[in-house]
């Protein structure tokens, strides 16, 4: 540290200045007296407070500039307790600040490092606690124990198994079967080709089985489904997507394929999906293709065709798995 | 002539369309001429559609074409309908003032009486969607709130933002807010499908449904601060924003105040 | 004697005979702390915790963690009769109908977030004044884990009430967790109680956010308060100031009572921005279901430079022998964030081997003079601030008028490129600093004073510092770069002459510093 010797010399810590309330009484009793001013706002608060909880109804309501139309319950009540709350606070800081001794007090380090002597003593402790417990003789105990101390972790690991049901097909199985109407969400109503106008789209889940009387969101999360009217022209699909559309309308799975976010903003005007989650955009005239963000599969495309009765069906069940992509999804 | 709205964007559909609206009219002339206050009625509309049609010359024609069958930078008007033309015109939106961005809500240019004309005009030239009659839009007296509340979630949030606030869209476009809209704008905007916005059929979102929308989002406009001021209704960002400079800096300002000598 | 006093010196007496505690008081309340503002943004986070506790307890008293499906009957009329979970009627219910509960879900939502604001800002404090050299390495580390698990319990909180953006955020916190390669799907499923959303995650997160982390959360703090009283406050350089002395404020009454009301101040500021500024709306978000979703879907802010990472990755998954990679999740979710979490945790060490330097330091660095630290954090935040920007791209394209799809771009390279300038001008700002303080030194303070000399020309009067600024200015240390050899005595190279070669490049950027002004400079000048 060659350049310590270089520096500049310090001068010391600089001579203590009074304050005005060390040595005018004036001055203390003035700052005595901001300290009870700060202390009684406090008080206020409090009671502006109380009055608040008990006095105003919940159902008033101030119009203030900013804020508009604001309830005077939630916020008068805010407001008590806040000042009740800053002006203790800040009484006690004034006080602290004016009154009480503002002598700086200059306290010497120690070193945290132990003496030579404690160091030793510590390793023989130590050494002597291990050498009597013998664990480094007995080797069997020694080997044992690493086997019971490595295996005993494993019950409590093995006791969270019923945490939940193991996935089996569950992610790559919804609700749409061979024959599934579609039905709107909310609603629950049909559809027919003829409802929907070319622009048009409809948020839609399949009918509900038999005996179940709503969906449930574990259904919602695999089953919803966007609805889309083009004009049959504008699609560039291949032959089997194509026949998957009908007259027009195509259906996707509105699960995102990044991160399982509901994809359901579609610009009529340029056909494209977009997620608000992450901005995935997707291509709707051409199998859902990602054209930007972080998606990296087209949604699942769901394929359509007409019951007897002339309502929209599902042609069969979903050929990949919707949602977010996991490690068993094999493409 | 809703029934008939689905077939508007047919193609090979406009010049059908064009004929069987001036086979219409002329129906509608020969029955109305059966009746002198018919006929009157009849007489006085065709007043309204030729004042439109000379507003449109005059407004529109340069980029929708003289019989407004559409241009190189502008779309046929044919079979779009009053309501469109109604909502287009009515909120400012056309005549467009800037081609290179979306066209946004602004002052009207037209009264709401050249709007009419010029939305029976346009009507006149081929079926489209008709602007809704007072009936599916008294929020005030029908629908339900809570299950607007609903639809609005599932049909309109996702562009339009959970209080309506908008939100953005793919290269620069953008959902636009949904508060301080006429409930007739909403109501058009919801069976036409104006700019990026798709249409929402009515046998998707039935007229009544539409109607829960609008009171929906009639209450979210008038709903006053509940928790303090709203931030813009804009989710986490705002909130976030406020604390790192209003929130910290009265904490830092106050820690200042403490670390200094008192004198 | 008054009765008073008696009376308290009885108590004293009887703690004292059963646990010798006076002695034990004696030495500790005899602490001094230095008084600056800096030193009490840790503070804030302190006591933004002990808010947290207080309002969450409130909170908990009418908050029913469950997915169960009630039909809302409460008093806000544009939910009522839709079907919901009971974990969100129940949050409605303190919203509308406890009194002072909207009020209390405030509070706590806005303590959370100055919670991770104060743990940043105290943060970065300690960083870019090298608070976390040799004694203080251990504190830093468990600061990070603080950090950590902050982000951790406030992404639980904000799961809590299952409205509709909370639920977009389990929903994406699955899909993260479903992306880890080989045990994620079964991860998932564990967590969950079965597939998306199910009936089991909200109850059992309930009991990690009130029960688990808290309890984790005072361990940690309360280890992380006793080191820093026992290890002594650090103080900024200054006269009489040294490595061997803390020059402060003693504990009683002083800093007592300024810690103390700092608390009630830090307590009325939240309490004021909770009744003026509305936060987390739940009613208008509405209950959660996968189908639905609001644009401009985002996190609470501690979070947002992940989703922001997210946002920007690019798309890319790779397909194997039928299983999937999620890189496009992977790299931003998880692989990112811990490398900078790692990065963060083990920097006083990496910075320590750089420099060789095995010392105790007790004296802060001023920024400036530590260039190569200062620029190593600027590069972070840099990072940080683009990826954050990233995360509400879909806001700001909307407010002023942009396209996410340019601001996407502009963080995809944004965030490569500008890191790195960042450091470099930050360095280079750093030893400008350096440069301006030497001619200060060296020359005085320009006094804006013109004087005209007898033969004519104008000179600027500089005025000379005092001896106090004269030290502050020169008082830190200037270590050159470790010099390593690469080649032994022998002649013949070493085993670790590569890592010697990096570690000797990386001290020498490490020191690259503008001269200081020593005492022998000084001496020329006067003789001049």
């Amino acid at each position: 540290m060659s350049n310590e010797l270089e520096s500049i010399s310090d001068p010391g810590i600089p001579p203590h200045v009074h304050r005005k309330a060390d040595e005018d009484p004036i001055a203390a009793k003035r700052a005595e007296r901001q300290v009870a001013i700060l202390f009684s706002l406090s008080a206020l608060g409090t009671l502006l407070f109380i009055f608040s909880y008990i006095a105003i109804p919940d159902d008033l309501f101030v119009f203030l500039p900013i804020m508009g139309n604001t309830n005077a319950h939630q916020l008068f009540l805010g407001l008590g307790l806040a000042f009740s709350l800053f002006f203790i606070g800040m009484g006690a800081i004034h006080w602290a600040k004016t009154l009480m001794p503002d002598n700086e007090v200059t306290v010497e380090r120690h070193e945290f490092r132990s003496s030579d002597e404690d160091r030793k003593e510590f390793v023989k402790t130590a050494k002597d606690g291990a050498a009597a417990a013998g664990l480094g003789r007995r080797s069997l105990i020694k080997r044992s124990l690493g086997l019971s101390l490595g295996l005993v972790g494993l019950s409590p690991l093995l006791l969270l198994r019923d945490l939940g049901p193991l996935p089996e097909d569950s992610l790559t199985k919804t609700s749409w079967k061979a024959g599934t109407r579609l039905v709107t969400d909310p609603g629950d109503r049909p559809i027919k080709p003829e409802d929907l106008e070319v622009g048009a789209v409809a948020q839609v889940l399949p009918e509900l089985a038999p005996g179940k009387d709503h969906h449930t969101l574990s259904d919602i999360a695999k089953d919803a489904v966007l609805l889309i009217r083009l004009r049959p022209e504008e699609f560039n699909l291949d032959a089997e997507r194509l026949s998957w559309t009908h007259e027009g309308i195509i259906a996707f799975s509105k699960i995102c394929s990044h991160m399982g976010c509901a994809v359901a903003l579609y610009e009529q005007q340029t056909k494209h999906l977009l997620c608000p989650c992450h901005q995935s955009t997707f291509d709707v005239t051409r199998a859902a293709k990602v054209l930007f963000g972080p998606a990296a599969r087209p949604l699942p495309q769901l394929a359509l065709a007409l019951d007897s009765e002339g309502y929209l069906i599902a042609k069969q069940p979903f050929t990949e798995p919707v949602g977010p992509s996991f490690w068993e999804r094999s493409s | 002539m809703k029934r008939l709205s689905r077939y508007r964007r047919h193609r090979a559909a406009a010049p059908m369309l064009l004929i069987m609206a001036l086979l219409a009219i002329g129906t509608t002339f020969s029955v109305a001429s059966a009746t002198p206050n018919k006929s009157a009625l009849a007489l006085a509309r065709s007043a309204v559609i030729e004042e439109g049609k000379q507003l449109f010359l005059k407004g529109c024609s340069s980029c929708h074409g003289l019989n407004a069958e559409g241009g190189a930078v502008a779309p046929s008007l044919i079979g779009v309908g009053a309501a469109s033309v109604d909502f287009q015109v009515g909120t400012g939106r056309m005549p467009m003032a800037d081609m290179s961005t979306q066209a946004m809500r602004k002052k009207p240019v037209y009264t709401p009486e050249q709007v009419a004309a010029l939305a029976a005009y346009v009507a006149s030239l081929a079926p489209g969607p008709a602007i809704p009659g007072d009936e599916y839009l008294n929020y005030e007296r029908d629908g339900s709130v809570a299950e607007g509340g609903e639809l609005f979630r599932n049909n309109c949030a996702m562009c339009h933002n959970f209080a309506g606030q908008g939100g953005a869209l793919t290269q620069g476009k953008y959902a636009p807010t949904v508060m301080g809209v006429e409930p007739v704008h909403i109501y058009e905007a919801m069976i036409t499908g104006p700019q990026s916005m798709p249409v929402f059929s009515d046998k998707t979102i039935t007229p009544e449904e539409k109607l829960s929308i609008i009171k929906w989002i009639k209450s979210a406009e008038a709903e006053p601060a509940l928790g303090g001021a709203s931030l813009g209704r804009v989710g986490p960002v705002t909130e976030g924003l406020l604390i790192w400079t209003l929130g910290i800096g009265m904490l830092i300002g106050v820690a200042v105040w403490l670390a200094m000598k008192a004198r | 004697m008054t009765a008073r006093e008696r009376i308290a010196g009885n108590v004293a007496n009887y703690v004292d005979e059963r646990t010798g505690a006076a002695a034990w008081m004696k030495k500790n309340l005899n602490k001094v702390f230095p008084d600056h503002w800096s030193f009490l943004l840790g503070e804030i986070a302190l006591y933004s915790f002990i808010i947290l506790l207080l309002s969450g307890t409130f909170l908990t008293f009418w908050f029913d963690p469950s997915q169960r499906e009630v039909v809302y009957e409460g008093s806000y009329q544009p939910l009522a009769g839709l079907e919901m979970s009971a974990a969100y009627a129940s949050t409605l219910h303190i919203s509308f109908e406890v009194r002072g509960g909207l009020l209390m879900r405030q509070i706590h939502h806005w303590a959370a977030l100055f919670f991770m604001v104060a743990i940043v800002v105290h943060l970065m404090r300690v960083y870019f004044t090298g608070a976390f050299r040799k004694p203080r390495e251990f504190n830093w580390i468990i600061g990070v884990g603080l950090l950590t698990l902050g982000i951790v319990e406030g992404f639980l909180g904000y799961s809590l009430p299952d409205d509709l953006l909370s639920g977009t955020g389990i929903r994406i916190a699955e899909a993260i967790i479903q992306a880890i390669p080989v045990v994620g799907t079964y991860l998932a499923f564990f967590a969950f109680g079965g597939a998306f959303p199910g009936e089991a995650f909200i109850p059992r997160i309930f009991i990690v956010h009130v029960l688990i982390l808290p309890a984790i959360f005072l361990a940690l703090i309360t280890v992380h308060l006793m080191l820093v009283w026992y290890q002594k406050h650090t103080q900024y350089p200054g006269p009489g100031r040294t490595e061997k002395n803390v020059v402060g404020y003693p504990l009683l009454p002083v800093y007592m009572a300024k810690a103390g009301g700092f608390f009630f101040v830090v307590f009325g500021v939240t309490t004021f921005i909770a009744a003026v500024a509305s936060i987390n709306p739940i009613w208008l978000y509405g209950p959660y279901t996968p189908g639905q979703i609001s644009a401009g879907s985002q996190p609470d802010w501690y979070m947002g430079w992940l989703d922001g990472l997210v946002r920007m990755s690019p798309p890319i998954e790779t397909y194997l022998f039928g299983y999937t990679i999620s890189w496009n999740i992977l790299i931003p979710g998880l692989i990112i964030p811990g490398l900078m979490f790692t990065g963060l945790a083990l920097y006083p060490f990496i910075e320590s081997w750089i420099t060789g330097d095995k010392r105790e330091h007790h004296l802060l660095d001023r920024p400036r003079n530590a260039p190569n630290r200062t620029a190593i954090g600027a590069m972070a935040l840099t990072f940080t601030l683009v990826a954050l920007i990233n995360g509400g791209n879909d806001i700001i394209a909307q407010q002023f008028h942009l396209s996410i799809n340019q601001i996407m771009w502009f963080s995809r390279i944004g965030i490569i490129v500008l890191p790195p300038i960042a450091f470099v001008i930050t360095k280079r700002i750093c030893i400008s600093l350096q440069r301006a303080d030497r001619e200060l030194v060296l020359h005085g303070k320009e006094t804006g004073r013109l004087v005209r000399l007898p033969h004519g020309e104008f000179v600027e009067i500089h005025e000379e510092l005092t001896p106090e600024k004269k030290w502050l200015l020169t008082s830190h240390e200037q270590n050159g770069p470790l010099e390593l050899p690469e080649i032994d005595k022998a002649g013949v190279r070493r085993t670790d002459a590569i890592r010697n070669k990096l570690r000797s490049r990386m001290s020498a950027a490490n020191a690259e510093v503008a001269p200081k002004v020593t005492s022998k400079d000084l001496n020329e000048i006067e003789h001049h």
